[in-house]
């Protein structure tokens, strides 16, 4: 049934929370240090062991897929309620620095991506 | 309509899930009727999502009680529970065999903001340790900028602009990054892993993947919900420290 799929991420989802949440006390940040990287590494960890020799049940998968298709949607929701007017009333320091630095990061990407080079997933 | 207001109120989140799918059916049939979707649709949503925020308040569009239901569709618990769920579609070996790119690039992305930060903002009159530190903080994420801030006592106004600078850092990467991505290779796993631990902002980076290539999105993911928390780590610790030795006070 498509809830042992939500379940199923739900599970996740909390348990990488809570890792990030005790990776934060033991460096003594008041805050969650990748929480939701763990929750994924748990989601694909449980996809590649526990259904190794059977795929997992369609059902199963289309309760996670649901959510996974909610993605933009939720992000769209998010933009929309985002403080934008702080963003531009933060002055010209605030623009330069939030364009000038984002942009010199781009740049390097290309330069760092080559570090690890992998075919790219259209050939798959 | 009292009526109308009240029914919406309480049930908010639903009129939300309404409220974005009009949204979304309207910039994907732009997309396709304007650009032909040479420009996504996801990319034209999320632009439009962040036009309605600026008439709104602190919680954009959601300040209206008619759209508080908004904030709760839009806020971290679904954002994280969204996140984790496109994990469905990466494979771990691609994650394995970009892993020390990834890992490399979190620790560059914030040299570099920060470095970029802290320099602008000493030549733009913030030349105190702690000013340039935040500000510095604050060109890596909305988040780092005022905890780096509240933890080295900078003052409120300063903490104010390396939020403003963090919520222009993502808002910028999530318009710009589908037309840059053909320019830096963003079109593999290996590459996004790296795009996500450059940029770090886990709104800017999921928004920008996902009007890019959503097939991206679990392995930019991945690595930039690292981003902020190594940043709250490094900023008020090792760059403050750096920051204040070499301004020699």
């Amino acid at each position: 049934m498509k809830i042992y799929g939500v379940a199923m991420l739900a599970a996740c989802f909390l348990i990488g929370k809570l890792m990030g949440a005790f990776l934060g006390q033991l460096l003594h940040i008041d805050g969650n240090v990748g929480g939701v990287g763990f929750a994924m590494a748990l989601l694909i960890l449980v996809n590649t062991l526990v259904y190794k020799r059977k795929s997992i049940p369609e059902e199963t998968s289309q309760g996670i897929l649901f959510w996974s298709g909610m993605y933009i949607p939720i992000v769209v929701a998010m933009s929309a309620t985002q403080h934008v007017k702080a963003a531009l009333t933060g002055g010209w320091i605030a623009l330069s620095v939030g364009i000038g630095g984002t942009f010199a990061c781009f740049l390097l990407i290309p330069l760092v991506a080559k570090i690890g080079k992998s075919q790219s997933i259209k050939e798959k | 309509m009292e009526t109308v207001y009240a029914l919406i109120a309480k049930n908010g989140l639903v009129f939300a899930f309404l409220f974005v799918g009009i949204i979304m059916w309207l910039s994907y049939w732009l997309a396709a009727k304007l650009t032909h979707n040479k420009v996504s649709g996801a990319a034209i949503a999320i632009t439009a999502g962040l036009v309605m925020a600026y008439f709104g308040g602190e919680k954009g569009i959601a300040s209206f009680p008619l759209f508080a239901g908004v904030a709760v569709l839009g806020g971290s618990m679904f954002r994280d529970f969204a996140i984790v769920a496109t994990a469905m579609g990466a494979s771990f070996t691609e994650i394995k065999k970009a892993g020390v790119a990834g890992i490399l690039s979190l620790f560059i992305g914030i040299g570099v903001a920060f470095t970029f930060g802290a320099i602008t903002a000493s030549l733009m009159g913030y030349v105190d340790v702690k000013s340039m530190t935040t500000i510095g903080a604050g060109a890596c994420t909305y988040i780092v900028g005022p905890v780096t801030g509240a933890a080295i006592g900078a003052s409120s106004d300063v903490i104010a602009i390396s939020i403003a600078t963090g919520v222009i850092k993502s808002v910028v990467t999530a318009i710009l990054t589908p037309f840059i991505a053909p320019k830096i290779g963003l079109d593999n796993p290996n590459t996004a892993m790296v795009f996500g631990g450059m940029i770090g902002t886990t709104s800017g980076v999921a928004a920008g993947l996902a009007a890019t290539d959503p097939k991206l999105v679990p392995y930019g993911a991945l690595t930039a919900t690292f981003y902020t928390g190594l940043g709250v780590l490094l900023c008020p610790s090792i760059l403050y420290y750096l920051t204040s030795l070499l301004m020699g006070s």
